[in-house]
């Protein structure tokens, strides 16, 4: 029986306060740490869990969050494996249903579920049956879901939702020159896994005085560990032997000063790599002047949003760099940058390179290895021996025009095809 | 985020696209990045919060030819400015005459242009620049092999051949 008394409304006020920042991981930590140094009865009977008004707030962080347990082979009903499809907006919906031509066409035996996603609406509906249906199916390939501006500041960017909702900690983007592509610079190979659930996107701002906006940048331990460790596990597998660390702690001392902490630790844990540390600006500047010094890169979530597009850049733009986001028991793959494209919308000139490699990552997660070298092969060919290029790298050809050419690659190959 | 949202529209309504034709057109500033690495020359006047200005300040300078050559300004109210280079301090170079003087030289015309010396700015610049495009008198770090006495003496002899 709880006694309404001064010293429990404080802990009461306090409870609210930090809910409503809904700082989650933080929270639980916070809110533990301050229940036990206020009330100590509560944490002996407990031990590490604290019940308040039939919440139990575990510190489930003690699981063994950071080695990867096994995650069972995805369902294949009938021999086909389904997978989520989320159009979009923009050039999502047309590239996606290109993918699917070239999937008809290949034979793949991938069925997808379409789920589309209304931005305009203010309710989250859609994007919960989305991550309800992606949560089923376990895998899904998406097209960008444009953020209206228009919309109050509340209505959150869908695809954050997606992203932080399904606990997609990794953004992985591997960006490589191709010979078939006039760039300044060659001979890039650059992997950059991006930590995709917290840092400056986890949506906390607050105006407490009209016209002074503060935005909570959220590091945590527990996020910075599991995906420093994903990316030295990563460049183990790829037989990379760099990771950088791309911060700003000269001056987030505390946020990113956590951050490049956590990844000093795990670098310890494999000294066959070699880890340094760059600052965010002088990566920038590194990157346009010497871009083939940079092997593997880990940062938080905006560096990464910025280096992802300046790497794609680099490597002739975002219409040819595939992204996956990886969690512990989902993967949703898109094109790298994440662009919408409104204006090139529907005027057959978008470049359907990104997109299909995108949809080979995902066959590669299916473990449908033929079929994605396949269909890889068959685009990169077009890329740099056809030289069919859209106009974003300088040509003429139509996006249709590139996807057929694809086409006629796979069917030279001699696999069993459908029609046209 | 509600900081883009809130500035964005601080900057519109105090500033509004009045007078000459300079059209105001924001740009989300990750695509921003990317565009600037493809083609830098379809921008001309950014403006922007702190991190981002950071961050994209050296993109642009490493676009340029490093921060050697990249002159800055802080500006506050009442007029009151610092000019200065965005390199560092260089101690492995310092008192050894091999410096690139262009970075400060740039700055300090960003500061005659603030205080409205605009002729003598303009000297200073056009001769520096000629200095760079003839390509005889470079620094080490611009692929020469000049010190930087040598290099500022060609700035002087340009600027006395202008007048």
């Amino acid at each position: 029986m709880i006694k309404l008394n001064s010293k429990n409304i404080r802990i009461f006020l306090i409870y609210f306060f930090i809910r409503r920042l809904r700082v989650k991981m933080a929270a639980h930590g916070s809110l533990l740490s301050v229940f036990k140094s206020i009330n100590p009865r509560w944490n002996g009977p407990l031990g590490n869990s604290v019940k308040i008004f039939g919440t139990t707030f575990t510190n489930h962080r003690n699981k063994a969050t950071l080695t990867r347990e096994h995650i069972p082979p995805p369902a294949k009903y009938g021999g086909r494996h389904t997978v989520t499809l989320i159009p979009g907006d923009g050039i999502g919906p047309e590239l996606l249903s290109h993918v699917k031509e070239v999937f008809r066409f290949s034979c793949v035996p991938v069925d997808f579920e379409v789920v589309q996603v209304n931005s305009a609406m203010e309710s989250e509906d859609d994007i919960m049956d989305a991550i309800t249906a992606i949560r089923r199916n376990g895998v899904a390939l998406k097209g960008n879901i444009e953020t209206k501006h228009t919309l109050p500041p509340s209505v959150k960017s869908r695809n954050n939702v997606l992203r932080t909702t399904l606990d997609l900690y990794a953004n992985v983007m591997h960006c490589q020159s191709l010979p078939g592509v006039q760039t300044r610079h060659k001979d890039i190979d650059i992997m950059i896994i991006r930590e995709n659930t917290e840092g400056e996107y986890s949506s906390l701002e607050h105006e407490s005085v009209p016209g002074v906006v503060e935005c909570l940048k959220i590091i945590t331990r527990n996020n910075s560990l599991r995906i420093a460790d994903y990316a030295f596990r990563l460049a183990r597998e790829k037989g990379r032997s760099r990771v950088t660390a791309v911060h700003k702690a000269n001056i987030m001392k505390l946020g990113d000063g956590l951050f490049l902490q956590c990844c000093r630790e795990v670098a310890s844990g494999y000294p066959d790599i070699t880890f340094d540390s760059m600052i965010v600006d002088n990566t920038t500047m590194q990157l346009v002047s010497k871009p083939q010094q940079f092997d593997v890169m880990v940062m938080p979530n905006l560096y990464g949003n910025v280096v992802s597009n300046v790497c794609a850049g680099l490597v002739g733009g975002p219409g040819l760099v595939p992204g996956a986001n990886y969690g512990q028991d989902y993967a949703v793959f898109e094109t790298a940058t994440r662009n919408t494209g409104k204006s090139i919308a529907g005027k057959n000139i978008a470049n359907p390179t990104a997109m299909l490699l995108a949809s080979c990552m995902m066959l590669d997660h299916l473990k449908l290895y033929n079929y994605a070298t396949l269909i890889r092969n068959a685009v990169l060919t077009t890329m740099n021996e056809t030289r069919l290029h859209t106009a974003d790298l300088g040509g003429q050809g139509t996006t249709l025009e590139v996807v057929q050419s694809v086409m006629r690659v796979i069917q030279s190959k001699g696999q069993l095809t459908a029609e046209f | 985020m509600a900081a883009g949202s809130a500035w964005r529209s601080l900057v519109s309504r105090r500033f509004p696209v009045s007078g000459s034709n300079r059209p105001f057109s924001e740009l989300r500033w990750f695509r921003d990045s990317g565009c600037m690495v493809q083609d830098p020359t379809q921008f001309d006047v950014l403006v922007m919060p702190n991190l981002y200005g950071d961050i994209l300040s050296d993109l642009c300078a490493g676009l340029i030819g490093g921060l050697g050559v990249t002159p800055s300004g802080n500006i506050g109210a009442n007029g009151v400015a610092i000019f200065e280079s965005v390199h560092g301090t260089a101690p492995d170079i310092a008192g050894m005459d091999m410096a690139n003087p262009t970075a400060l030289l740039l700055s300090a015309v960003m500061m005659l242009h603030h205080m409205g010396l605009h002729d003598h700015g303009k000297k200073i610049q056009t001769a520096c620049f000629d200095t760079i495009r003839d390509k005889k008198v470079l620094t080490k770090d611009l692929g020469g092999n000049s010190k930087c006495s040598e290099f500022t003496a060609d700035i002087c002899r340009r600027i006395q051949d202008l007048d």
